[in-house]
């Protein structure tokens, strides 16, 4: 390499590091609301990996809640809806360097989150319960008494079960969601506990054995996740999903993706 | 390479393994009992039966011997239930073990009696013996006692496949072992204890049927 050349690198780089800390150094408290106002596109990111949240659809674009619920916040704020496909490991990256100005990705709360972003009201219910056939009453552990409960191994509904439930009932568990769901649709279980979207996956393969939901095991639901110090914005997007609890729509969205009502809890 | 070995977490979950060590030899003995008698009627009629039912017998031994072991478990647990048959898992994991050493030991049993010399069968029926008498005491013991050694490894397989049954919950020993892996994650360990629990299980019943053989032939 040339003196000349490794000149021109040195510069280039020099450049670069420069814009990062201008970035860096910028206001802390932007008004992305505004930003958005001004230029009439939300960007948004969505799972592409996730389903019912959000897969690939016929035409390969995402479709799922999360889409709807970005298409529903945009068409609110009366801007056009960027939608940007990402993974869980990289959607919070994609949030704090302002590739999006919001997360729709079935993203959970939790304390290392909230360290690094902000986190609006719930707008999907995901959680974990103990699910049966229509005229089963168990409306709590104790009511599995003498029961038997199917469940896939080593997840955390299975250990919950394994604590809570009675002893004098039975838990048969499978090596994977797949062999639970199949002991369900076969008969072989009339109770199982899983995840609200591995019910949806049954009600939707087999609507003669669809599962109702019983109780709630563990309740981690899904929120929008935004940049710290966006006091404007995040009033904003808690408006618009209190709003689209009030009227109905995610009690919409839920029967369309989840195939289950609202739980009451939500 | 920063593994710490920790068998002492295995320890609280003991009794876990132990119930699924007897639930794996008393699901292989009683399915091996039932098994050998499956053979033995399906031996019988491949031989000597009528022919509608050496062919039935037949297309059994070739359905069987020619499907994974675990598709046929799989088909009993997940797939009869749509026809109305329902079992507990332990049923349909006892099912499609005897199902399946019915059908090895069938094949296996059928070559000890083709080893059997017609003149054996002639001197029998000259000294008037009915055909029961005759499969009974001059076949059976002959074909036993020639094919006992590949008799003794198929139960030792049998033994080791019932591993499979894990996968419909049943509670074997390899179900103890992926419990207990999942609550304390220590697969090394488990899975070691586990082979080795497998591997003394194997010489254990290598000796009893040793024993039962020398017992059942003195002379051989």
């Amino acid at each position: 390499m040339t003196r000349v050349k490794s000149f021109r690198l040195g510069c280039a780089v020099a450049a670069l590091v420069g814009v990062f800390a201008a970035g860096a150094l910028r206001p802390a408290s932007a008004d992305t609301l505004a930003d958005i106002e001004k230029a009439k596109v939300i960007k948004i990111a969505v799972p592409q990996d996730f389903a019912p949240f959000g897969s690939a659809g016929l035409d390969l674009k995402p479709v799922g809640y999360d889409i709807d619920m970005a298409n529903y916040i945009g068409a609110q704020l009366g801007v056009k809806v960027e939608i940007v496909p990402v993974t869980s490991a990289n959607r919070i990256a994609y949030l704090q360097t302002k590739k999006v100005d919001l997360v729709i990705s079935s993203l959970g709360k939790n304390p290392e989150r909230e360290k690094v972003i902000d986190f609006s009201v719930p707008y999907a219910p995901f959680f974990s319960g103990v699910y049966g056939l229509k005229g089963e009453s168990s409306a709590k552990f104790d009511d599995l008494a003498g029961k038997t409960v199917g469940a896939t191994r080593g997840s955390i509904e299975e250990q919950e079960l394994t604590k809570s439930a009675p002893a004098s009932a039975t838990l048969k568990r499978y090596e994977d969601n797949n062999a639970t769901i199949s002991a369900f649709i076969s008969g072989q279980v009339d109770l199982i506990a899983t995840g609200n979207t591995v019910a949806a996956a049954i009600a939707e393969k087999s609507p003669a054995r669809k599962p109702e939901l019983k109780f709630i095991i563990k309740n981690s639901p899904c929120y929008v996740g935004l940049n710290k110090d966006e006091p404007a914005l995040l009033a904003k997007v808690n408006d618009i999903i209190t709003k689209a609890k009030a009227d109905g729509t995610l009690a919409k969205f839920s029967e369309k993706w989840l195939k289950a009502p609202l739980p009451a809890e939500f | 390479m920063t593994y710490q070995m920790s068998f002492g977490d295995l320890l609280p979950y003991w009794d876990v393994l132990a119930r699924g060590l007897l639930y794996t030899i008393i699901l292989t003995v009683v399915s091996t009992v039932t098994g050998l008698a499956v053979g033995t009627a399906g031996a019988w009629a491949r031989s000597f039966g009528p022919k509608w039912a050496g062919y039935a017998v037949g297309a059994y031994v070739e359905l069987i011997r020619n499907t994974p072991f675990i598709v046929q478990l799989f088909f009993v647990f997940f797939g009869l239930p749509a026809i109305g048959v329902k079992m507990t898992e332990s049923e349909a994991a006892f099912l499609a073990m005897v199902i399946n050493l019915g059908a090895y030991s069938t094949e296996i049993i059928r070559a000890g009696i083709q080893a059997v010399p017609k003149g054996h069968l002639e001197a029998a029926a000259s000294l008037a013996m009915s055909r029961l008498e005759t499969f009974r005491y001059v076949v059976l013991k002959q074909a036993f006692m020639k094919v006992y050694p590949a008799l003794s490894s198929q139960i030792v397989i049998v033994m080791l496949g019932s591993a499979v049954v894990s996968q419909i919950s049943a509670e074997d020993l390899t179900y103890a072992a992926n419990f207990v892996q999942s609550r304390n994650f220590r697969a090394f360990e488990v899975y070691l204890v586990a082979a080795l629990l497998y591997l003394l299980l194997a010489i254990a019943m290598r000796a009893l049927l040793r024993g039962i053989g020398r017992a059942l032939f003195p002379k051989a």
